[in-house]
């Protein structure tokens, strides 16, 4: 574009990004500042009254069960994200290299379509495989292998088992994207020089490929910890983590100070996580 | 023969792994046919029953309504906004790039718990009542990084050259924008509004606050549940499923498409 038409054409293409830009501050960066702002404030009397103390942080970090929610959600999260990459890798690892190109990306897709899809229904769907008289169970009866039923449902472990369904096949497609993008050249040259198959997967193939682990690990961790339908629907009564904290906050006592806090509490969890593995994630497009 | 041996495991394991990521799709399915009130095995189907049931449930076939026009609605205006931004940016970078991006990515790194929150009390704060539109605008919050970011992927440098080509041909602003770039970044302006409209269809904490008498379909399954497991739901829930999985896989074939056609 020739510098003596700018003028005529500037207009369109600098507002273009204005509507997105604005869409964004009002409806998510201005809830996130009234959020933070309520999270100062006290209920008096069911109104919300502005009193800008600390005293919700201090009520919430005084409480046991409150504090216990948010070590439960940290541990069930690790743990999920951990299970996952072990999982996941593997996956990936076979579909970038024992798979013949030409079927790589049809299986992928395969492999993660059913994560964009039906949320609720796909937790759900859990509880028809674990519950006292689901699939399992019934299997593992008629077998004989069993004379009492597995109690797999409502459980932490039912949580994590349907989170990592849910993040194995989104860490294989963050894993996969990396692997495919690591010169072949590397590993051949480190075959050369007299490196093992194990060794050459150690020093080369598994340090390059962290990137992809990484990216994978941080969205998980997000999505995790600020999880409610999982918990609720495969967890069960036995044990609260912090979003389902959250909701009994904002729907029983419609106390929105203490949802607020706790809601900027797992916030800061996050930005802690994000600068402990950006430095990690520098990878173009996942 | 012996590299098809060592490949074996990993195979093997493929296998295994898309059996673990298909298990509970397919008895959440199978079980909708079930002939009885149970959704657990024995399965004594097959039967249409609990699909008789949903279309005779009223407040359901509401909520698939209403569950349709919100994902349809917020994602044009998602892939909209999302079009513009990233043809703005692609166009000519603007002051303040970084941040300009890192504002549209940012509801990305925020949990939809929490930006249903903030939306929840702002609403309260202000004294407006939720709603249906509330959701939506809940849902395109979520979905506009998702939707810039795969438009402005496919913005590459010979866009650059295509717009400098119909201005000197004398296409004004808005005529660029519509009659020449836009239709090349069909397919995916397509996958965008699809990816959009699947996550909004089947969004489920965002609606759940932000909704008061008109719920979407996630919502009411949810409520389903408390009733425990009965086939209807998993019928709920085939129909739910079978409906993201056409309209991702639509996305997923057109976007190769136009990668392919690229080339």
């Amino acid at each position: 574009m020739s510098q003596a038409k700018q003028p005529r054409h500037l207009n369109l293409t600098r507002w273009a990004i204005h509507p997105a830009l604005w869409f964004t501050v009002v409806f998510f960066a201005v809830p996130l500042a009234v959020m933070l702002t309520v999270s100062f404030w006290q209920r008096v009397y069911g109104k919300l009254t502005a009193t800008w103390d600390l005293a919700n942080y201090i009520k919430f970090f005084g409480r046991d069960y409150l504090v216990e929610s948010l070590f439960n959600s940290i541990e069930v999260t690790l743990l999920t994200t951990v299970l996952s990459i072990v999982l996941a890798y593997p996956l990936a690892y076979a579909l970038a290299y024992k798979v013949a190109p030409r079927f790589q990306r049809i299986i992928l897709l395969l492999a993660v379509m059913p994560f964009w899809t039906a949320y609720v229904v796909r937790s759900y769907s859990w509880l028809l495989v674990i519950s006292e008289n689901g699939v399992i169970n019934v299997f593992l009866t008629g077998l004989g292998l069993i004379d009492q039923p597995l109690e797999m449902a409502y459980s932490r472990g039912a949580t994590v088992l349907g989170f990592v369904h849910f993040f194995t096949m989104l860490i294989t497609l963050t894993i996969y994207a990396n692997l495919v993008q690591i010169k072949p050249s590397y590993q051949k040259a480190a075959a050369d020089l007299g490196a093992s198959p194990l060794q050459v997967f150690l020093r080369i193939t598994l340090p390059l490929s962290i990137p992809g682990v990484v990216v994978g690990a941080f969205i998980a961790f997000v999505i995790a910890i600020g999880d409610y339908i999982t918990p609720q629907i495969l967890g069960g009564g036995t044990e609260v983590l912090v979003p389902q904290a959250i909701m009994l906050q904002v729907s029983r006592a419609a106390n929105f100070p203490m949802a607020s806090v706790m809601s900027v509490t797992l916030m800061i969890v996050v930005i802690v996580v994000y600068l402990i593995s950006a430095k990690h994630m520098k990878m173009e497009r996942v | 023969m012996t590299s098809w041996l060592k490949s074996a495991p990993f195979y093997a394991y493929i296998g295994i792994a898309l059996i673990f990521i298909y298990l509970p799709v397919a008895i959440l399915v199978l079980f909708s046919f079930q002939d009885g009130t149970l959704p657990v095995p024995p399965f004594n189907g097959p039967s249409l029953q609990w699909y008789e049931k949903m279309f005779e449930n009223e407040r359901l076939l509401d909520a698939l309504f209403n569950s349709i026009s919100v994902a349809i609605l917020s994602s044009l205006v998602t892939t909209l906004l999302g079009f513009l931004a990233a043809y703005g940016m692609a166009k000519r970078l603007p002051r303040f790039a970084g941040g300009i991006r890192f504002i549209l990515m940012a509801p990305l790194t925020v949990s939809y718990l929490i930006i249903g929150i903030g939306l929840l009390i702002t609403l309260n704060i202000f004294g407006i009542a939720k709603s249906l539109i509330a959701v939506g605008v809940g849902h395109a919050v979520i979905n506009l990084p998702l939707c810039f970011a795969i438009i402005y992927s496919q913005f590459g440098d010979h866009m650059k050259n295509i717009d400098a080509a119909a201005r000197d041909l004398g296409a004004s602003d808005f005529q660029t924008m519509v009659r020449v770039i836009a239709p090349i970044m069909k397919p995916s302006l397509f996958a965008a509004f699809c990816l959009s409209a699947t996550l909004s269809w089947d969004e489920f904490i965002i609606a759940f606050l932000l909704s008061r008498f008109e719920v979407t379909l996630p919502v009411i399954i949810f409520e389903m549940l408390r009733a425990g497991l009965t086939p209807e739901v998993n019928a709920a829930g085939t129909v739910v499923f079978a409906i993201s999985f056409t309209i991702v896989a639509l996305a997923a074939i057109v976007m190769m498409i136009g990668v392919r056609e690229k080339k």
